[in-house]
């Protein structure tokens, strides 16, 4: 057999089968880390909101995230908030492979395979993960989708990686991904560029459940949207998080996100995790000085 | 339709003695240690089908671009005894073809030249494959323009390099993909890209689809060498060339039906059209070698051109 076969275990035809019996816990995040620079024994010590400083004073090593871990069951939202910079986007494009964290790990448990480190995966299984388990939801849509194909070629690209190999099936189940992000099947034929804002972003979505995924990452998906655009975007996630049972992390600087669709979240600070627990907790009764800033801020 | 058959017959090029070698020159051109890096590279090409490896291509009295990549396969593995067919676009007369030959000849002693697809050990081509079937004593040496097929949708070599490694080609897809959904088929004509050995996609240099399935499972060595580009890759005996192509859009050559070459009547072959003074075309024979020898047969005569 040869390499490029042994590589298209999920076929065609299992894609289609909507996942039924998840193990419980679907992501276990531990001792999750990224450093920009060499790094010495203090990196850790010297950083943090504490110092309110990401950047080492002994070796001048970015510590873009330190010691983060959480777990996420099976049909749940953790939101991840959090000022600029604070390291939200990082733990987020670690888990979905776009970079490589320094420290850590976080096993994957999909239902019928194994249990797998995201972070230890070869670069063949790590794609194969990327295109059939995990989904993800740029801040833009120039990141997330290729303007020069059309909005059905974009979703396709998920269907032809799992060898989907029949133009009427692909169109099919193109236009049916497509539909029920509300967008018409007259339009799947243009070109992203001709779409607004929040089509572009529904384009995204259905492009990031075109195989089944067991876990959608949003990566501030509705920074870019204005208010009513976004509150249509965000039904359709809760609705499909409802029917699909996927497992979603919300990275978000908008509490109102947040507290809509996560039951969960964590807040974080200069690379590190300063409070978590069930959103409206947080949200009303807010513990660390941080957070209590970043509620009144929007409070008032 | 005018068309004599006497006009048919490729026109033959002065062929030099070999005793004309050219002094001061070394053994088909190329020096010692450059052809054998050459046939390093050509070896590893083997080893991995269809797998581009990068060799330093080396300076030719012909620009590159012209050929250089198949010329330097071919010099790196022609021997005395050795017997050299060069074609463009399926003719041997054409300027580059028989300056090519000419260097072969004029710096390989006891190395001989000919049209005849059969008597040949090393056949040389630019865009086309001879139609008649290439048994497993004969090496087929293809002049590749653009060897990376997935350069018409990633720019980045880096990127098109992760690619194959990975078998990463669900973009090649797509674009097959929004070629069918843009204009009803998949439009590529010449250089279209197949899976080979079932592991890397492969551009078979500018050949028509028409000679796509002589690569499958074919009894010779397929060597490809772009000079310019600074890739060599091959398709050894015996291995699986699959053209891309969709379940409910499957692959197709091209059509010449209602039509014949007019010189030898031939309905099972690659056509080109020939323009005439008045603006019609005529269809003939890509191959020219394969038209005359068809001519020579129907007259039953001897051919009065050295081959």
């Amino acid at each position: 057999m040869t390499a490029a076969t042994s590589l298209a275990t999920p076929t065609a035809a299992t894609m289609d089968a909507p996942s039924t019996s998840h193990a419980d816990t679907v992501l276990s995040v531990r001792d999750l880390g990224k450093r920009y620079g060499p790094g010495c024994p203090d990196c850790l010590r010297l950083t943090g909101p504490e110092f309110n400083r990401t950047t080492c004073p002994a070796c001048g090593t970015v510590v873009a995230c330190a010691e983060i871990a959480f777990d996420l069951r099976a049909g749940r939202t953790l939101g991840i908030v959090g000022e600029s910079g604070s390291g939200k986007t990082t733990v987020l494009r670690s888990i979905y492979g776009d970079i490589a964290p320094t420290t850590g790990s976080a096993i994957l448990r999909a239902p019928g395979k194994p249990d797998r480190d995201l972070f230890r995966l070869d670069p063949q299984h790590r794609r194969q993960v990327r295109n059939f388990e995990l989904g993800m939801v740029y801040q833009t849509p120039q990141q997330g989708l290729n303007f020069g194909i059309s909005a059905g070629g974009n979703v396709a690209e998920r269907l032809l990686a799992a060898e989907w190999r029949r133009i009427a099936r692909i169109r099919d189940r193109a236009s049916e991904l497509l539909e029920r992000m509300e967008i018409p099947a007259g339009r799947m034929d243009a070109l992203p560029g001709t779409f607004s804002g929040g089509m572009q972003q529904r384009v995204q979505v259905a492009k990031a459940l075109a195989n089944g995924p067991v876990l959608l990452l949003l990566d501030e998906m509705t920074s870019g949207l204005d208010v009513s655009v976004q509150a249509g975007v965000l039904d359709l996630i809760q609705e499909i998080q409802h029917d699909a049972n996927i497992a979603l992390i919300v990275v978000s600087h908008d509490l109102g996100v947040v507290r809509l669709l996560c039951e969960r979240a964590i807040v974080m600070k200069n690379g590190r995790i300063v409070e978590r627990g069930i959103t409206d907790q947080i949200l009303e009764d807010p513990h660390h000085p941080y957070t209590q800033l970043l509620v009144s801020s929007v409070n008032t | 339709m005018s068309v004599s058959v006497a006009s048919t017959p490729p026109v033959p090029d002065a062929t030099p003695p070999v005793a004309d070698a050219l002094p001061g020159y070394n053994y088909a051109f190329l020096d010692e240690l450059s052809k054998k890096a050459i046939r390093r590279a050509t070896l590893k090409a083997v080893c991995i089908p269809g797998y581009q490896v990068p060799f330093g291509s080396r300076e030719l009295p012909i620009s590159r671009g012209w050929g250089t990549g198949g010329l330097q396969l071919t010099l790196s593995l022609i021997g005395p005894g050795d017997v050299v067919k060069v074609i463009d676009q399926g003719a041997d007369d054409s300027v580059n073809a028989v300056n090519i030959r000419r260097l072969v000849e004029r710096t390989a002693p006891d190395v001989s030249t000919t049209t005849d697809t059969a008597a040949a050990t090393i056949i040389q081509s630019r865009h086309r494959t001879p139609e008649l079937p290439l048994r497993r004593d004969q090496i087929m040496v293809y002049q590749v323009p653009l060897p990376e097929p997935l350069r018409v949708i990633e720019r980045r070599e880096a990127e098109t390099r992760r690619m194959h490694g990975e078998g990463d080609y669900s973009r090649m897809w797509v674009a097959l993909y929004e070629d069918i959904v843009r204009n009803g088929r998949i439009t590529r004509a010449a250089g279209y890209p197949v899976l080979v050995h079932g592991r890397h996609i492969m551009s078979p240099s500018p050949i028509p689809r028409w000679d796509l399935p002589k690569l499958h499972m074919a009894q010779n060595l397929s060597l490809f060498g772009a000079g310019r580009e600074k890739r060599i890759y091959a398709i050894p005996p015996h291995t699986e060339v699959v053209p891309l192509a969709f379940e409910d859009y499957p692959f197709a050559v091209e059509s010449f039906a209602g039509k014949a070459c007019a010189f030898c009547g031939a309905t099972d072959t690659f056509l080109v059209a020939t323009p005439q003074a008045d603006g019609s075309t005529y269809d003939v024979c890509s191959d020219t070698a394969f038209c005359a020898d068809r001519v020579a047969a129907a007259a039953n005569v001897q051919e009065d051109f050295p081959r």
